[in-house]
């Protein structure tokens, strides 16, 4: 396998009864860049995450982080491994404070056993300051989020809570970072100032970063590589200006040629 | 008039006492609700295991009390083990209701081991002094007094485990949010078996305690039930809620025995599921529960 390649998928297929939601797919994440999936509603794509974050196991292909087969690994050991998420529909934890929800992210890295952490005594309690100072110092800053970090995050608005998503994930200083619409339901502005925290993180951190989106616009700035899913095949793979001249993909977007004529 | 004074306080303080036991065993429920949503019926069983297991190692192998108390705790985790790994880990994914009577057959089981090992009767501990202490005129015997203290201590332990502690702010993540969770490295597994230990554990120190005042038997089951309202009472996912709740209940039941049971006998029995019943019609979601609130 190429040097490079961070995450590749072999050939996954994943069906739920007589719904084939992925079918056959391939697809290589190469380092540091940022890999765009895009398709109509129901065309795999939050499928292909999550099978990625393990959560769910594919009937048929392989999965790989650099040159470690993942697709059997236990969910909750993809955060060791450095592949982090956020997801479709905010999935914070409400009832704690931004910078509880945050540290979270870090915390499956502490090495401080239980009794120690009982006591808050030795090993936890040098973990937890520097923890919180790196928190602080990169993350809160980078995604300017000073403001309300002792603010209990159900009280936040939506927009602020994706971002406090982005930030537990990065708490987890992941290598791949796969983000589930991180610009759903935003305004013009929440989408700019996302896609500049999404960029930096990118060239910044050195991320390699796995997206999906709706937005178009954004995609086609932003992205290295895009790849085009429909009914859970892949139809199309390329450079951003590659896709946008594609028979097939603008196809699937409004249909066919013809038909579209005769329907004007 | 100071005499009725006297009176009052001599029910609150019992009630306080019995009550934060309740209180404790409130919290094996709550715990096991909040990480799992499972409402587990065999609570009251997992009380009286380990008030048999305690009572068993100290008049029949003759350990002293707190050795026997120590290896009680030690069983107990062990039990919250098994059942989490025997029982409840391959009922994953299926209905909460299959899961809750899954528990209720395991209250059954339970009941029967413990009366094929044990028997029937009721036996007494006879570890603590009998004789009452006075303060300021109201009469507690050492073993509310130790009840109070020992519960007490052991929830404002817990309350701070939650708050601070990394393996309590795990449970609540879990809680919270499953996928969410697992997704930052957290096993829910894991957080699963520690919930069931942490609640065994409890209630048998619950056990152990009622056991203490009122005799070991079969019937000490049957705390689970009244513990039943308090969790309601205080909203079943809420910790302060439990304890709350627990500390009402035990109060309720001491109030009503000394001032309604002349009227209506037996009433401490009922009454404080009459007021759970009030409650609950106010505050649909007991007292301090969460309002599961959809924004669409």
């Amino acid at each position: 396998m190429n040097q490079d390649t961070v995450i590749k998928a072999i050939n996954i297929s994943l069906a739920f009864g007589g719904v084939q939601a992925l079918d056959a797919v391939s697809a290589e994440l190469k380092k540091g860049e940022i890999f765009a999936v895009i398709g109509p509603n129901g065309a795999g794509k939050t499928c292909l995450l999550n099978c990625i974050s393990r959560f769910y196991t594919p009937q048929q292909g392989q999965l790989f982080f650099k040159k470690k087969e993942i697709t059997k690994v236990a969910t909750h050991a993809i955060a060791k491994l450095g592949i982090a998420r956020t997801f479709q529909n905010v999935e914070l934890f409400k009832g704690m404070t931004v910078l509880d929800n945050i540290k979270l992210g870090r915390h499956a890295f502490l090495k401080a056993g239980v009794f120690s952490d009982i006591l808050y005594f030795g090993r936890t309690r040098r973990e937890e300051l520097k923890l919180r100072r790196d928190i602080e110092e990169n993350i809160i800053d980078l995604l300017e989020i000073e403001a309300i970090r002792k603010k209990v995050v159900g009280t936040l608005p939506y927009g602020l809570q994706k971002r406090v998503e982005l930030a537990r994930a990065l708490a987890m200083r992941p290598e791949v970072l796969l983000l589930d619409e991180p610009m759903a339901g935003m305004n013009l502005e929440e989408t700019e100032d996302m896609a500049r925290f999404i960029l930096n993180v990118n060239r910044m951190w050195g991320v390699s970063i796995i997206l999906v989106e709706h937005d178009m616009g954004v995609v086609m700035d932003i992205s290295d590589h895009v790849c085009v899913l429909e009914f859970g095949s892949k139809i199309a793979d390329g450079s951003p200006r590659e896709i946008q001249e594609n028979k097939q993909v603008i196809r699937a977007y409004l249909g066919d040629d013809r038909k579209t004529y005769s329907r004007l | 008039m100071e005499n009725e004074f006297l009176y009052f306080m001599q029910f609150l303080l019992s009630g306080l006492s019995i009550g934060s036991i309740y209180a404790l065993v409130a919290l094996g429920f709550v715990l096991i609700y909040k990480s799992t949503s499972i409402l587990n019926l065999a609570q009251g069983e997992f009380l009286m295991v380990g008030a048999y297991v305690c009572l068993s190692l100290t008049l029949d192998y003759g350990l002293d009390f707190f050795t026997s108390f120590i290896i009680t705790m030690v069983f107990s985790v062990l039990l919250g083990l098994l059942v989490e790994r025997m029982i409840l880990r391959p009922l994953i994914g299926e209905p909460i209701i299959s899961v809750i009577m899954v528990t209720l057959g395991l209250t059954y089981v339970l009941r029967g081991v413990v009366i094929m090992i044990w028997g029937n009767d009721i036996r007494q501990f006879n570890v603590f002094p009998e004789q009452p202490i006075n303060l300021w005129g109201v009469k507690l015997t050492y073993l509310y007094l130790w009840s109070m203290g020992v519960s007490l201590l052991l929830l404002t332990f817990f309350a701070i485990f939650f708050k601070y502690a990394r393996t309590g702010i795990y449970m609540r993540a879990v809680a919270d949010h499953q996928t969410a969770a697992q997704s930052m490295g957290i096993s829910v597994k894991r957080i699963f078996a520690i919930s069931w230990c942490i609640a065994a554990v409890v209630s048998s120190i619950g056990g152990i305690l009622v056991g203490n005042i009122a005799g070991v038997g079969v019937d000490l089951s049957y705390i689970g039930l009244k513990v039943l309202p308090a969790v309601i009472l205080g909203g079943l996912d809420s910790v302060l809620g439990a304890i709350i709740g627990g500390l009402v209940v035990g109060v309720l039941e001491f109030l009503s025995a000394g001032y309604l049971d002349p009227y209506l006998p037996a009433i401490n029995e009922v009454f404080p599921f009459v007021v759970m019943v009030l409650v609950l019609m106010i505050k649909p979601y007991g007292l301090f529960g969460t309002e599961e609130i959809e924004r669409v």
